[in-house]
């Protein structure tokens, strides 16, 4: 997993509450069998004027100049500004690659979608909460000022504006150990291959119909 | 010992070990697989030249991708083609039980599971997709992963994961006549909004839960992650027992009677405490209808398209702006004078033998409207579908003017050839009404099956009460 430690990077604010994943990667593109190469198709059907399908060139489509992203001055964005229960909807992890694939690398929103919080972090995606009021603001600098850009720092936990506004956030400590060092949550449990067993021994005994094949012995 | 709630249960005897933070490893007693969200996960494991930790906890169905018609033909889409038959070649090499495409148990992933009793109570479940909080029905611990998420459970077995907090739902009171487990869950979802469940593990309980059949527990657990839950939960009880009796997976003889014992106690202990409690009378629940792109942009089909203007919090009040256009509704609109293009019955939520029931009833001897331009029945699974034609329902739904389709995910999500057209306006028994997720630019309000049924047969929404 890529490692996060600090980032400055310039803002983008999206604002709409409830932003599902069917929207931040429609359907089609889940046939992939890659975990790569969604970046394009992020929020599809709002960036877009025409349909998208997987294996277009998605370069010759027409662009709605509507859609926030689609304005020059959020390109190359490397934090995404949300609204309330970000991500909400299907598990597919289809949706933190797709954003990191855009090139996120964080989102600040006051809440997440629990599947999606997770999966982030399987991908070095950091999703940040703030408090309403918070993002609130945000939304305001970020929408009055070209270029507005954040400092996020992993290890001290905050959020700092560039006229040196400072917000704490918070974050459970397992997260950010595999965070500031790129951890393979796997490597980590295989360190546990004698307890996972003594577990399934006892629970063997305990429930044995559990660990019955098809036959039900 | 402290009093507990079934979540408490389930969740401590699956313990591994107890992290030093607040974490838990905890262990996965069956996993499920489908083709979408698993293909990464074989591949991360091969890279890492990991093994299935246990084989056959595993259990693999081809559902999302599959065509409705002509399964002889194969799969025409070589992006679909190619991600099944990765599936396929996964399972081969790693020895996973596959029902794939053409095997007679093929079904929606979320109903096979319970239908051979490979999920069973007291069980941990988990599964690439959202709406594994289905298997909950039983007094099971189940929830959707990612696929990070699912290559772990394949090569450890187990997960790390952090204790939701406890949510209580209660319906307490007589479900009155009409109202089925689908409109229960929509007003819950009404009530307490998308993210009413986030960060918490729901149990629904209360004498209105208890009166649902297992297939419409499983209804109302299957809709828990659309109020933000990934966890949704039912005691079990004798229904419970008695719906895994004789099943394929099931625990056979003595297995069987230490199993039922067991379950006795898969409940909340009386005196447990939960961080949230919500109390729904089921006297007042009247058949829903979403209006809108959120499960909770929901009213009772006596109701109206609401005015944004009347609501308060701003970001809301831009929400159901944005809905009301892309639904092309106007507020104020009775609900019961909206027109459909498609009907479409099927999805995990409500694609099992009693719905498909609940909808023949309706439509026995009358005609899909002619406005009506294509009107789908999706069995959940091969069985399921076996079970209908052998109680004739084939035939009452072909005779009205359904098409009768193979089993799987179909218009639920559309990444088959069945979907919506940009405009097109849908009554769907799915649980997702989100932009575009039935097909781009389409319109889906999410209904139980006896109200798609009749609005399949008058064109528009009607109110299922005043037909019988
Ligand atoms: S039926 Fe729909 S919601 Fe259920 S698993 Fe399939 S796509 Fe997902």
């Amino acid at each position: 997993m890529q490692k996060f430690e600090k980032l400055t990077g310039l803002v983008a604010p999206l604002d709409r509450a409830n932003v599902d994943t069917d929207a931040i990667i429609p359907k089609q593109y889940l046939k992939s069998i890659k975990r790569t190469g969604f970046g394009p198709s992020l929020f599809d059907a709002w960036r877009y004027l025409d349909p998208g399908e997987p294996g277009i060139d998605h370069s010759k489509r027409r662009i709605n100049p509507a859609f926030i992203l689609n304005q020059a001055r959020y390109r190359g964005a490397q934090i995404l500004l949300a609204r309330d229960n970000f991500g909400c909807g299907s598990s597919r992890e289809h949706a933190p690659w797709a954003l990191m694939d855009y090139g996120f690398r964080v989102i600040v929103a006051p809440s997440y979608a629990d599947i999606f919080y997770n999966n982030s972090f399987k991908n070095g995606l950091l999703p940040i909460v703030l408090k309403a009021d918070a993002v609130d603001r945000l939304f305001k600098e970020t929408e009055a000022t070209a270029g507005y850009s954040l400092t996020i720092d992993l290890a001290a936990q905050t959020v700092t504006t560039a006229s040196g506004a400072e917000f704490k956030f918070d974050i459970d400590g397992f997260r950010k150990h595999c965070l500031l060092n790129g951890l393979d949550d796997i490597e980590l449990t295989l360190q546990h291959v004698a307890e996972i067993r003594a577990y399934e021994q006892r629970r063997r005994q305990q429930a044995p119909w559990l660990f019955a094949d098809k036959a039900g012995a | 010992m402290a009093a507990k709630t079934l979540y408490d249960k389930l969740w401590d005897a699956h313990v591994v070990r107890q992290n030093d933070d607040d974490t838990c490893l905890l262990y996965i007693d069956r996993h499920l697989v489908h083709e979408v969200t698993s293909p990464q996960a074989f591949e991360g494991l091969k890279l890492a030249h990991r093994k299935v930790w246990r084989v056959d906890a595993n259990l693999a169905t081809a559902d999302h991708n599959v065509p409705t018609t002509q399964r002889a033909r194969g799969i025409s889409d070589p992006v679909s083609r190619l991600q099944i038959e990765t599936l396929d070649q996964n399972c081969h090499e790693h020895h996973i039980t596959e029902f794939g495409m053409n095997d007679p148990r093929q079904g929606i992933v979320h109903v096979i599971g319970p239908e051979q009793g490979a999920t069973l109570p007291g069980m941990t479940v988990v599964c690439g997709d959202s709406h594994t909080s289905t298997h909950g029905a039983f007094g099971t611990l189940a929830f959707g992963i990612g696929t990070s998420e699912v290559e772990h459970v394949l090569a450890t077995q187990c997960l790390i994961q952090k204790k939701s907090k406890n949510m209580c739902v209660r319906v307490e009171g007589q479900i009155p006549l009409g109202v089925t487990a689908k409109d229960m869950v929509l007003a819950i979802i009404g009530k307490i909004g998308t993210a009413g469940g986030n960060g918490h593990a729901i149990e629904f309980a209360g004498s209105a839960i208890e009166q649902l059949s297992i297939e419409g527990r499983m209804t109302v657990c299957n809709m828990a992650i659309e109020a933000g839950a990934r966890v949704g939960m039912i005691a079990a009880d004798d229904k419970t027992v008695e719906y895994f009796r004789g099943r394929p997976y099931a625990p056979k003889g003595d297995n069987w009677d230490a199993a039922v014992q067991a379950w006795r106690d898969l409940k909340t202990d009386s005196g447990a405490t939960f961080d949230k409690e919500v109390v729904l009378n089921a006297a007042d629940i009247k058949p829903q209808v979403t209006w809108g792109t959120s499960p909770e942009m929901v009213v009772a089909i006596d109701g109206n398209v609401p005015d944004p203007e009347k609501e308060n919090d701003s970001t809301k009040r831009t929400g159901m702006q944005q809905a009301l256009k892309y639904m092309g509704l106007k507020s104020g609109t009775p609900i019961r004078d909206i027109r459909l293009d498609k009907i479409f019955i099927g999805s995990c939520t409500n694609s099992r033998i009693e719905d498909l029931r609940a909808a023949a009833s309706v439509v026995k001897g009358k005609k899909v409207a002619s406005t009506i331009s294509l009107a789908l029945v999706v069995p959940g699974s091969g069985l399921v579908k076996t079970q209908a034609e052998k109680e004739g329902l084939d035939q009452i739904f072909k005779a009205a003017g359904f098409e009768w389709r193979e089993p799987g995910c179909s218009m639920c999500l559309a990444m088959n050839a069945d979907r919506l057209e940009p405009g097109e306006r849908c009554a769907s028994t799915s649980n997702r009404n989100f932009e575009g997720r039935q097909g781009a630019g389409g319109r889906t309000h999410l209904v139980s099956p006896a109200m798609a049924a009749a609005a399949a047969i008058a064109g528009h929404f009607v109110d299922v009460r005043e037909l019988n």
